[in-house]
């Protein structure tokens, strides 16, 4: 049902740019924009593994580690939910170097906004482990298992489901966070827009433009999370209760 | 190239200068997200019909990035002869795009008063508007005021965006002090270390009044 309103939304806007698209004015800004949403999806696709990645082993770490592996990662977890995505972006590309440290732009975009959204997901996956009913933690001990197997086949499962909603709101985010790398001279839709701004001058079309490219990558993005979340939770009546 | 305590403290007045221009920025911003959220609510429970011109306005200032929509107002609107200075156009697009979600929050605040309330209304003879002044609104605020004091914490952490149509708050001074010394370790941290610093407070101060309004 909603998915369906999201397609047709999807449907609206990709006619909308096709439409637009016959205007020579803003046909001559399409092929560089385009350029620019690759990298944007890029840097989506890399800094949405790594956020993945960070969150499922910083939740891990804070519900089970010992005890200096738990403060380490709850610093991780505030440090970026703390601060704002675009200093940490700042941070990476221009204080490291003077560590000696020395990453390629794209390098740091990936890993400024993977590492940023991977904190906000780290607290989506730690609520979804603990939402997992109490006794299905019961049930597994009583089965004798391992706490490795317990989570790798008891809960982990059950919880991917639950995080599927709020994930897909991350993505959101990720999506638009990507924007900044423009402000570290990557040559992003946001900066591709920019510069043709400032060449052209031909203000309404460039940014109407980007804007609908931007509106269409989202409603993907959500739509693929909502057939996602369908699936996952085909069959499956997850236990609300105590 | 180490860490500088002659410079930290060299920069330091300077950027706590500009630290005053970036709250000034999240206070009249959030000022605006959440006056115009709650009227963006309103107009959805009291109009069906202009409601779904708001749920797509909504969803559409959701689904794109705030840095476009700050260029946008900042560039495209003088095109219609509307010219606002660089602070301006960038707090009124980022308490727009705050509003957007606000108004999210509201939603869910009003559909939490139980239907029973409208109905005692109407039967008390009850005009729609005083129903909803001395009503529904009061019982629908309290229970959102952590949602959104959520988003004051995430609006004030998007205004180094600002930077980027050079409003001279936090993020912009740093990188002018970078780009004159060729050191961005000690502003750029200390931006940093100012934003850490105060979302924790902020979100100890909205937790306190969280636990305060639930004593009440």
């Amino acid at each position: 049902m909603w998915i369906r309103m999201l397609a047709a939304m999807l449907a609206a806007t990709l006619v909308l740019i096709a439409l637009l698209s016959a205007n020579a004015e803003y046909r001559l800004f399409m092929p560089g924009l385009l350029e620019g949403a690759v990298l944007t999806v890029e840097i989506t696709l890399l800094g949405a593994v790594l956020a993945v990645f960070m969150a499922l082993v910083a939740a891990l770490a804070k519900l089970y580690g010992p005890l200096p592996i738990r403060w380490l990662s709850t610093t991780y977890i505030e440090i970026f939910r703390g601060t704002s995505a675009l200093v940490q972006l700042f941070w990476l590309y221009f204080v490291l170097p003077q560590f000696g440290v020395f990453l390629d732009a794209f390098l740091v975009a990936v890993l400024a906004l993977g590492l940023n959204i991977g904190a906000y997901g780290a607290e989506v996956v730690r609520g979804a482990i603990l939402s997992v009913a109490r006794g299905q933690w019961e049930a597994s001990i009583a089965l004798n298992m391992s706490k490795a197997q317990m989570l790798r086949r008891i809960i982990l499962p059950q919880a991917f489901t639950a995080m599927i909603p709020p994930w897909g709101n991350l993505f959101i985010e990720l999506v638009k966070s990507t924007s900044l790398v423009s402000l570290i001279t990557l040559a992003d839709l946001t900066f591709k827009a920019q510069q043709m701004n400032q060449t052209t001058l031909k203000t309404v079309p460039v940014f109407t433009l980007v804007l609908l490219i931007y509106l269409a990558i989202s409603l993907t993005v959500t739509i693929v999370m909502r057939l996602l979340e369908q699936r996952a939770s085909k069959g499956l009546t997850r236990g609300r209760v105590a | 190239m180490m860490w500088d305590w002659t410079f930290t403290f060299e920069i330091l007045p300077v950027l706590a200068r500009a630290a005053i221009m970036t709250v000034q920025a999240t206070a009249l911003g959030f000022t605006i997200a959440a006056t115009l959220g709650l009227v963006l609510a309103s107009i959805r429970l009291a109009f069906p019909v202009a409601g779904v011109v708001v749920t797509v306005l909504v969803e559409l200032i959701r689904s794109t990035p705030l840095l476009i929509q700050i260029f946008f107002l900042y560039f495209v609107l003088p095109k219609a002869g509307i010219v606002l200075d660089a602070f301006t156009a960038g707090v009124a697009a980022i308490g727009i795009h705050y509003a957007a979600y606000c108004s999210e929050v509201y939603r869910a605040g009003f559909e939490n008063v139980p239907r029973g309330q409208w109905e005692a209304s109407i039967a008390l003879n009850l005009s729609p508007w005083n129903t909803f002044k001395d009503i529904i609104l009061p019982q629908a605020l309290p229970p959102v005021v952590p949602a959104l004091g959520n988003y004051l914490i995430a609006l004030f952490k998007e205004t180094p965006l600002l930077s980027a149509i050079a409003v001279l708050e936090l993020m912009q001074t740093a990188k002018n002090i970078g780009s004159e010394t060729f050191r961005y370790t000690e502003p750029v941290t200390l931006v940093g270390v100012f934003f850490l610093v105060m979302s924790l407070v902020s979100a100890g101060i909205i937790r306190m009044l969280e636990s305060w309004l639930q004593r009440r």
